[in-house]
């Protein structure tokens, strides 16, 4: 496997949807391509931070005013009846 | 070095059961299917238009839309993957109205396809996360994910933060299966490339002090 087509796999490695042939030969070559092997790494890790990052929470006294403005507003819709929005 | 693992596993027979009975007027299941998905759709909202007011917004118009349009649900897709649809169609309009000088659709800056190659290979620090606080990092992580163009943040953050599946993000944005393949990718290595910058190996120090 060449550079290339290991990062032409990145993805469905990340995402363990590789077949196993493919998945073997992309472990093969990220055994001794070191380049390879800091993307493949440090892809994981963007994706794992970002996932954790707990990035844009939404705080619980917003969260319960934005519930509260949209009960409210689907109560009026029902009362005007049907309708495209 | 093993898969990445998809967070998102609610099960889908209670959602259904939820869904049905907001359709028969039920409003306290609405109000269950809101609060089961409202922090999803605004973190999906405010990573697209990076503002805080539009993802406000967002939230509520998504939610309005799909308490009107319940009707229309046919059931044969997860009802959130339809409310993500939803709402990205709201927070793209919302980003479209604040940058009207420049077109926002998630088919842009399809470029050259090595645009996103790795250039910059240096390895990070171990825990690269642990140098600098919670406030930091996400500034950081914020910053890196601004730059993104639209087209490739929505992508990452429906697959990789809120774990829907590559099936569901292509059906959520309208894209086929190998687009949502190919932003994923790119958006994943500028993301990378980017946040090393932040995260390198110091050449002198572990940078860990």
């Amino acid at each position: 496997m060449k550079c290339s087509e290991f990062l032409h796999e990145l993805t469905n490695y990340l995402d363990g949807v590789l077949d196993e042939k493919t998945k073997v030969e992309l472990e093969n070559h990220l055994s001794w391509c070191h380049n390879c092997y800091v993307v493949c790494d440090t892809t994981k890790k963007t994706i794992e931070i970002y996932r954790d990052s707990q990035l844009y929470e939404l705080p619980e006294d917003l969260r319960s005013r934005l519930r509260s403005a949209i009960m409210a507003k689907c109560q009026q819709q029902k009362r005007r009846g049907p309708q495209s929005v | 070095m093993g898969a990445i693992q998809n967070k998102l596993g609610a099960p889908i027979t209670e959602e259904l059961a939820l869904v049905q009975a907001a359709k028969k007027g039920d409003d306290s299941a609405f109000e269950e299917l809101v609060r089961r998905y409202d922090r999803n759709v605004f973190r999906i909202a405010q990573h697209i238009t990076q503002n805080r007011e539009d993802a406000e917004d967002v939230v509520q118009e998504a939610f309005l839309k799909a308490y009107g349009n319940l009707a229309q649900f046919q059931e044969q897709s997860k009802f959130y993957t339809w409310l993500v649809r939803i709402a990205v169609n709201e927070a793209l309009m919302k980003l479209r109205r604040r940058k009207p000088e420049r077109t926002v659709s998630l088919d842009e800056d399809i470029k050259t396809e090595d645009d996103s190659l790795p250039r910059e290979i240096a390895d990070w620090s171990p825990n690269p996360e642990q140098q600098y606080t919670q406030a930091e990092l996400r500034e950081i992580l914020s910053k890196t994910i601004q730059g993104l163009p639209p087209g490739f943040r929505t992508v990452f953050v429906l697959r990789d933060v809120e774990g829907l599946s590559t099936e569901e993000t292509a059906a959520a944005l309208d894209l086929s299966v190998p687009a949502v393949k190919s932003r994923l990718l790119r958006a994943r290595l500028q993301l990378r490339e980017r946040l090393g910058r932040y995260f390198q190996k110091r050449e002198s120090g572990d940078g860990n002090k």
